[in-house]
């Protein structure tokens, strides 16, 4: 599938100057290990692979001004900070200093004449540094921005392209933990896991009432609205779960893949609505997708189903789903993503007992969040490097 | 038919925080004719020799050695769930009273809800919810992560029924599934799940990220669980228990938690229910 041919595509990356051959280590493990996964690799491989930067000159030890020399020859990438609230976090950062030269907004803004002839790429770390005109037109060496994520929404990509810069993002990072974040939130919703939390921790309670209940996952049925990569791999652990599968995409997925998951394509997404019991959205959002789910959707639902969103916030007309959830049109919501995040502590969603908000926390995994970050570099080098790019975005 | 009396079967009561389900009183008066303990207290002497079964819902009512001795036509008690570790065994068969449990019906609930737990502790959910709805949230910070469930590696603490159903769940998660079990499971099972024998408990609980202890509470898995074991896992490992609560030693999870000798721990059963405030 996907993954396979991106892997196909690469080839080893010539040596630059003073740079090692890390490149071309650190491209395969990241691609491999998600084309050819069976365990996942723990933190500690790759630490192992990025621990020794090898780079002999005269075979000699190297002084602390020859490393300093090499790293400025690495390719200056602009980011936002290390560290502090929304900076890249500190071991990203040792992983991204083996292979560029980074730059801080700070450093950027203190020095805009010497730094910003450097800047071949900007690494977007949640979402931020944010790229507007002004930074483009600054940046005359820009080639790319890399993005760790897979969503692109939070970049104006036609203007990015008429500067000439590449945008890449990071699918295949982020499947799995999104997937295991969808299942979390149905099952946590299905189950009232955040009440029965509550009930039984708080001082109040004296015993358990027999005739609390939640609703079933096993053999319920499951619509998925978005059957990408994230999708696929929702339905393939609801399979598990004996749950009924339906999806409305895009595209028809082929017949091996609806078998291999026992997903029903529903062409019309108002015959998924009515017949879902779980309706989850895994779609990027677009134009097209931007308010997906309104008045009209949520009326088509059943009065026993639930919501769950772990696309954009954007993709469900909120104030809609507030109504909604009021008037028990449908029976819950769980939401991973909310529009803006975080919401306004007044936001009337934040009031309601029948859903569950997580902080956009589908990929915030020790794991796949250095996962990311991997398969960004991996991106960057590629276009810096005029090699084949494994996964580019390009405007509508 | 007509005419022929349905058999007398003893409930605790019906509706209220304990009873048995209003909306299931229909389908089971199809069948039987309930008398409630309050009817059977204040007319025993008629009703005694009538009733045939008790039909225990959340364990009750209590099945004592009184109650027994004064139901001479019990021929058996039915208690709703899969557990019956509150159930006297000796003591009914003594009476020739047959016990009954429902291992099917809990089966796949039982084996969602653990899922539930190792997901959402392993992300962080609650928490995670307390902080996306706390009125002092200003904003979602970048370091803040969870661990991966795919991928990592799960081990199952009796694989029965629901054991080996949460193996088949766990499974599509691409977890790496080991087992502990009174036997070993065939050869046909075990690659259905992909699932790896430990003869030597010792071994899964070293290996695992998450431990899962689907067992039933018998006097050999009573404390199964005490400080000896949590001292094996790993520090970075979560410990989950669906079973009851007695599995576990409770004071030495206490501890394992506070030193944080084992990462974390996401519970469903607890001893007692609930614990103390």
């Amino acid at each position: 599938m996907l993954r396979s041919k991106a892997f196909s595509l690469l080839k080893p990356i010539p040596l630059m100057f003073g740079q090692s051959n890390l490149a071309s280590k650190c491209i395969h493990p990241a691609i491999a290990s998600h084309g050819h996964r069976c365990h996942r690799r723990s933190p500690v491989d790759y630490r192992q692979k990025y621990k020794t930067y090898s780079c002999s000159v005269g075979g000699g030890t190297i002084s602390a001004s020859h490393m300093k020399v090499m790293a400025e020859d690495l390719p200056g990438v602009l980011i936002l900070d290390i560290g502090g609230t929304h900076g890249v976090l500190e071991n990203l950062a040792a992983l991204l200093k083996k292979h560029f030269h980074l730059i801080t907004m700070k450093e950027f803004l203190e020095n805009k004449k010497e730094m910003s002839k450097k800047i071949q790429s900007v690494f977007v770390f949640e979402c931020r540094p944010t790229i507007d005109q002004e930074l483009l037109e600054s940046l005359p060496n820009l080639k790319v921005i890399g993005n760790s994520g897979v969503g692109v929404d939070h970049l104006d990509l036609k203007m990015i392209s008429n500067f000439g810069v590449k945008v890449t993002n990071t699918p295949h990072a982020v499947a799995d933990p999104t997937a295991d974040m969808a299942m979390t939130l149905m099952l946590a919703s299905a189950r009232r896991l955040v009440e029965g939390c509550q009930i039984a921790v708080s001082p109040d309670t004296k015993c358990f009432a027999v005739d609390w209940l939640g609703v079933e996952v096993t053999r319920a049925t499951l619509g998925i609205i978005g059957m990408g990569s994230i999708g696929y791999k929702v339905a393939q652990r609801a399979r598990a779960f004996n749950m009924k599968i339906l999806y409305h995409n895009r595209n028809q997925r082929r017949k091996e893949e609806e078998e291999a998951v026992g997903a029903h394509y529903c062409e019309k997404m108002e015959d998924l609505l009515q017949q879902s019991d779980f309706v989850m959205l895994v779609v990027n959002l677009t134009p097209e997708t931007h308010k997906l789910i309104g008045k009209k959707e949520l009326g088509l639902m059943k009065p026993t189903a639930t919501l769950i969103n772990i696309s954009r916030g954007a993709v469900i007309d909120q104030d809609a789903l507030v109504e909604a959830l009021q008037k028990k049109i449908i029976r819950a919501a769980a939401l991973d993503v909310t529009h803006p995040e975080p919401l306004p502590r007044d936001h009337p969603l934040l009031k309601l007992n029948n859903i569950i908000i997580t902080p956009h926390i589908g990929t915030a995994t020790v794991q796949a969040i250095r996962m990311m970050a991997e398969e960004a570099i991996a991106n960057i080098l590629a276009v810096l490097n005029g090699q084949p790019i494994p996964s580019e975005v390009f405007p509508k | 038919m007509e005419g022929q009396e349905l058999p007398y079967v003893l409930i605790d009561c019906i509706g209220g925080k304990h009873g048995v389900y209003e909306d299931h009183v229909e389908f089971l008066e199809k069948h039987f004719h309930l008398i409630s303990m309050k009817e059977y207290l204040e007319n025993k002497k008629p009703l005694s020799e009538k009733i045939r079964a008790i039909y225990m819902w959340y364990h009750k009512p209590v099945v004592n050695e009184e109650l027994l001795q004064s139901l001479p036509n019990l021929k058996i008690v039915a208690s709703s769930g899969v557990g019956i570790d509150h159930l006297d065994l000796h003591l009914l068969s003594s009476y020739g009273v047959k016990v009954a449990n429902t291992p099917f019906a809990v089966s796949t609930d039982t084996a969602d809800f653990g899922m539930a737990l190792m997901l959402a502790s392993s992300r962080r959910l609650v928490e995670g919810y307390q902080m996306a709805v706390s009125p002092d949230t200003d904003y979602f910070p970048a370091d803040w992560l969870g661990a991966e469930v795919s991928g990592a590696t799960l081990g199952i603490v009796g694989m029965g029924t629901i054991g080996y159903k949460v193996a088949q769940r766990a499974k599509a998660f691409e977890m790496k599934i080991l087992y502990h079990n009174r036997n070993q499971r065939n050869k046909e099972e075990e690659s259905a799940v992909g699932a790896v024998y430990c003869k030597k408990i010792d071994d899964l609980l070293q290996q695992s990220d998450f431990v899962l202890l689907s067992v039933t509470l018998t006097p050999q898995t009573h404390k199964l669980i005490g400080k000896r074991e949590l001292e094996l896992m790993k520090p970075t490992a979560t410990l989950i228990n669906i079973s009851r609560g007695l599995v576990v030693d409770q004071d030495a999870l206490v501890e394992a938690l506070q030193k944080k000798v084992i990462k974390a721990a996401a519970l469903d059963v607890t001893y007692p229910e609930p614990l103390p405030r």
